[in-house]
């Protein structure tokens, strides 16, 4: 008998908002000393309470209509109550009956459409840290704003999870709503795990939620251990039930952390501190981030293959971040008029590796025109050129001398200046290394 | 002068500006008074000794910058808060000095003033009996000239009751006139700040004075406006025969139906009217309330406040697990959603109620002032003394009381209900009642 997983993900994405998510206090917390973006509100000190931080809603329901959801007719924060120390008030608030955004979808790069149940918006607790026998806790993330978006279980494989989670990344990122780093913890994934009979149609009667995942690469290890675990429990007769399991990556196995009987109730219920939110108020703000919507990044690629007639595989490379391909669109629109087509910009940034902090797309012109049209090779001329070019920059090369080896790239870019953009920029970089050591 | 402590609010301010005593001689006469008085009544957890401002006394669940603050709980017995509630910056801006912190059932749980953790507070007309709560202190403060107002919270009638049994004004602000925040969270979407005063005038200027958005509390957004001047017209004023059941004081009764016909004298129309169900508001009320409860307390976890959770008193630990129980997987559905459902009946009771009259009155309490202990150790009959109050928190409507008489020695208060933000028509009726009688003249003799 052959059996098939039944996978569902949730996605924890942690927004790059100024202010956190019910209070006036500063998000960006990431290294900064402990307990110093903290205050009444995100202590969660007596009396205290929840204001709504609009710009958090607006990245929530941006998130969602680029996944193609709706807004929920009436939506309300919920409270979630339960003990752990890192969670100031003794709840998080947190959507769960009526959140923000439903019935969504992403069409993966296989052309499957996973369904997406719901986008919905909650905020963070504090951290802890142990150190010997003692626990600190620090608060600056308390309250920093999350989405949440919850998958229904569509996928069957893992390939496609760690390609819908990638996407779901490059997005968050394209829509510029967070970094969506995920050793920083602005993305956290978990995965519901369960496995059933090929053939079978409705849902198994259990699930493993797979937690503290931090990387692509352990999500998929994690889950092709998780499934095949189960089939192997299936097949020796055990009853699987409810469980969350977490991933041991020394041991590259998953383990129990908790069974159903352990399971919080979570007494959800409206937070009395929040009023709804109805659609129709919500309207305006619908629109204009409808009308505001960047163009995403599954689009970007569609476009790139019918506009510069380019391959799958290049506009895959080329879109991966918005930057790159806004410097390669700039290249072409630069290219036209010199006779410079859009799959030559292509190949030239995909084969040259170019990097994009570092050169300009006029610069990439050149070198492709510079391959028709005298580009200059000679040693002797370079370093004249190079000399020169310090010289105009000693601030640049003081700099480089006192270790900031960016500053090269002020002085690569002065000799182009004077070359026109003709200099060879790999020689001319070792010219300027040599010339810069030994001056 | 002698009788500097007697004054109401206004008073107080107009003697001020004619400079018949400074602000330094006004707050001697009452830290004097407070020396002399409180230790028979238990009115002050805290008392701040000041030489400016107008003194003003505010309830322990108010947070005060600097000034420990207990909620009445042994929970908090060492808490001293880093922040202002909205209504203190708001006081402070009209000069206005806290002279001290008043006591209350604990975190303003109870009816009697018996659930602080730091005693009852004891009635100035009779030291045997209770003061009504939760607001016990901060209504046995005015009532006893121990400041010139005070602030209470009411989540069920803890302002209007206590300032009934006490002989004062005391008003509950529509839900989300004044900002909640820095009020120590018992149900949310119950509770109001509202003054406890020496008149119907000093309540509607402390109300001015506090109320309107803050940017803390997103149920609280409209703009204060100022009151205008009263109409001088008197309203339509429903009766609703639901309010003089079975329990309640024939004695308090007739004080009532006294009062109100003083009101028809003074031009007023009176009608019955219906609200149908009344008799559902204790029993959502009893499920709605400690599910918050359960909730709110949460962050007393015993790791940051440092004591343990063992130290809520009986009737907090009481709420915690009933609301627990009301939210639990399994049971929400058939108590707290249902309990949701009565609520808004309730509303549209009082919406429905609205079409047919200005204002309702009838009794704030159903008895005057017990003795001490007599109900302390019967949950259920303590619960049926709000049974008059606790429908217009369901509904988030205003509601004030104002002394309307004696019954035994112990006062009586009148209750006035009006419509979501019309504060202005409940104090218009109250005001024209004061002025037309001579209740607030009279004072405990203590
Ligand atoms: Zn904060």
């Amino acid at each position: 008998m052959n059996y098939e997983p039944v996978i569902g993900l949730e996605v924890h994405v942690e927004l790059n908002t100024k202010s956190k998510m019910f209070c006036r206090c500063s998000a960006d917390y990431f290294g900064k000393e402990p307990n110093t973006h903290t205050c009444p509100v995100c202590l969660g000190l007596p009396g205290a309470l929840p204001y709504i931080n609009k710009a958090a809603i607006e990245a929530c329901m941006k998130i969602g209509l680029a996944l193609n959801c709706s807004i929920n007719e009436v939506s309300r924060f919920e409270r979630k109550n339960y003990f752990y120390p890192d969670l100031a008030k003794g709840y998080q608030i947190s959507q769960y009956r009526w959140p923000l955004c439903i019935n969504g979808y992403l069409i993966l790069d296989n052309g499957q459409k996973i369904r997406i149940n719901r986008v919905h918006q909650e905020e963070d607790t504090g951290k802890l840290t142990h150190r010997d026998s003692e626990t600190l806790i620090d608060f600056n993330r308390s309250g920093v704003p999350l989405v949440e978006i919850v998958t229904e279980p569509d996928f069957r494989d893992v390939q496609s999870v760690r390609d819908y989670a990638k996407k779901l990344q490059q997005l968050f990122r394209y829509l510029g709503v967070s970094n969506a780093d995920m050793e920083r913890g602005d993305m956290r994934l978990e995965a519901n795990v369960s496995v059933r009979l090929v053939g079978q149609e409705e849902l198994p009667n259990y699930r493993v939620e797979l937690k503290n995942i931090n990387s692509f690469r352990f999500m998929a290890v994690a889950i092709e251990y998780e499934i095949k675990r189960q089939i192997g429990a299936i097949k020796a007769g055990e009853k699987l039930s409810q469980e969350t399991r977490g991933w041991n990556a020394d041991k590259k196995c998953t383990y129990l952390q908790r069974s159903k009987e352990e399971a919080n109730d979570y007494r959800y219920f409206p937070e009395p501190d929040l009023p709804e939110m109805k659609v129709d108020r919500l309207q305006a703000t619908v629109d204009s981030i409808k009308a505001k919507m960047p163009e995403l990044p599954w689009e970007k690629k569609e476009r790139f293959q019918k506009e510069f007639k380019l391959s799958i595989s290049q506009t895959a490379i080329l879109t991966e971040s918005k930057e790159l391909a806004d410097f390669f669109e700039d290249t072409v629109k630069h290219g036209q008029g010199h006779d410079v087509n859009g799959v030559q910009v292509a190949n030239h940034i995909i084969n040259k590796k170019i990097n994009i902090k570092e050169v300009l797309p006029t610069q990439v012109i050149e070198e492709l025109r510079g391959k028709k049209v005298g580009i200059i090779e000679d040693e002797r001329e370079l370093e004249k050129l190079a000399k020169q070019a310090m010289e105009e920059n000693q601030k640049s090369v003081e700099d480089y001398k006192s270790g900031k080896v960016v500053a090269l790239q002020a002085i690569i870019g002065g000799v182009m200046k004077l070359s026109s953009g003709k200099a060879d920029t790999s020689k001319l970089k070792s010219i300027l290394e040599r010339l810069l050591t030994y001056a | 002068m002698s009788d500097i402590t007697k004054l109401t609010l206004i008073e107080t301010i107009e003697a001020l500006e004619k400079k018949e005593f400074s602000e330094e001689e006004l707050n001697k006469a009452y830290f004097e008074r407070i020396t002399k008085l409180n230790p028979k009544l238990n009115a002050y957890l805290e008392i701040e000794k000041n030489s400016c401002g107008i003194p003003a006394a505010i309830k322990d669940v108010i947070s005060t910058k600097g000034i420990k603050t207990t909620a009445g709980s042994k929970i908090l017995s060492n808490y001293i808060p880093q922040y202002n509630a909205t209504v203190i910056d708001k006081l402070s801006e009209q000069n206005i000095s806290i002279i001290g912190k008043t006591n209350c059932d604990e975190f303003a749980m109870g009816g009697s003033g018996e659930n602080s953790a730091y005693g009852p507070t004891k009635n100035p007309w009779d030291l045997n009996k209770i003061t009504g709560g939760s607001s016990s202190g901060s209504a046995a403060a005015v009532a006893a000239d121990l400041c010139v107002f005070s602030l209470g919270s009411d989540t069920g009638g803890s302002i209007r009751q206590p300032a009934s049994l006490c002989g004062v004004v005391g008003l509950k602000p529509t839900y989300g006139r004044v900002s909640r925040y820095g009020l120590f969270h018992m149900a949310s979407s119950f509770d109001s700040i509202g003054p406890i005063t020496k008149s119907v005038e000093d309540a509607a200027l402390v109300l001015d004075w506090i109320s309107g958005a803050d940017g803390h509390d997103s149920n609280c957004f409209l703009k204060a406006s100022p009151r205008r001047a009263a109409r001088g017209r008197l309203a339509k004023i429903g009766v609703p025969k639901e309010y003089f059941a079975e329990g309640l004081d024939p004695k308090v009764k007739i004080v009532i139906e006294q009062a109100i016909k003083k009101l028809e004298e003074l031009g007023a129309e009176i009608i019955e009217i219906s609200l149908p169900h009344s008799q559902y508001a204790l029993a959502a009320y009893y499920i709605i309330v400690p599910s918050e409860v359960s909730s709110n307390m949460g962050r007393f976890d015993g790791i940051r406040f440092g004591s343990e959770r063992g130290d809520f008193g009986p009737e907090v630990q009481r709420r915690i697990m009933l609301g627990t129980y009301a939210l639990s997987a399994g049971y929400y559905d058939e108590y707290y959603v249902k309990a949701a459902k009565v609520r808004t009946l309730i509303k549209q009771d009082f919406e429905k109620a609205f079409t047919e009259c200005d204002v309702i009155v009838g009794p704030v309490s159903p008895t005057t002032a017990w003795n001490l202990g007599e109900k302390i150790d019967d949950p259920l009959k303590m619960y049926l003394s709000d049974i008059c109050t606790i429908s217009a928190n369901l509904a988030g409507i205003p509601g004030l009381s104002v002394p309307c008489g004696f019954s035994d020695g112990l006062p009586v208060g009148l209750q006035i209900l009006g419509k979501q933000w019309d504060e202005e028509t409940i104090l218009d009726v109250g005001e024209a009642y004061e002025q037309a009688t001579d209740w607030k003249k009279e004072k405990p003799k203590i």
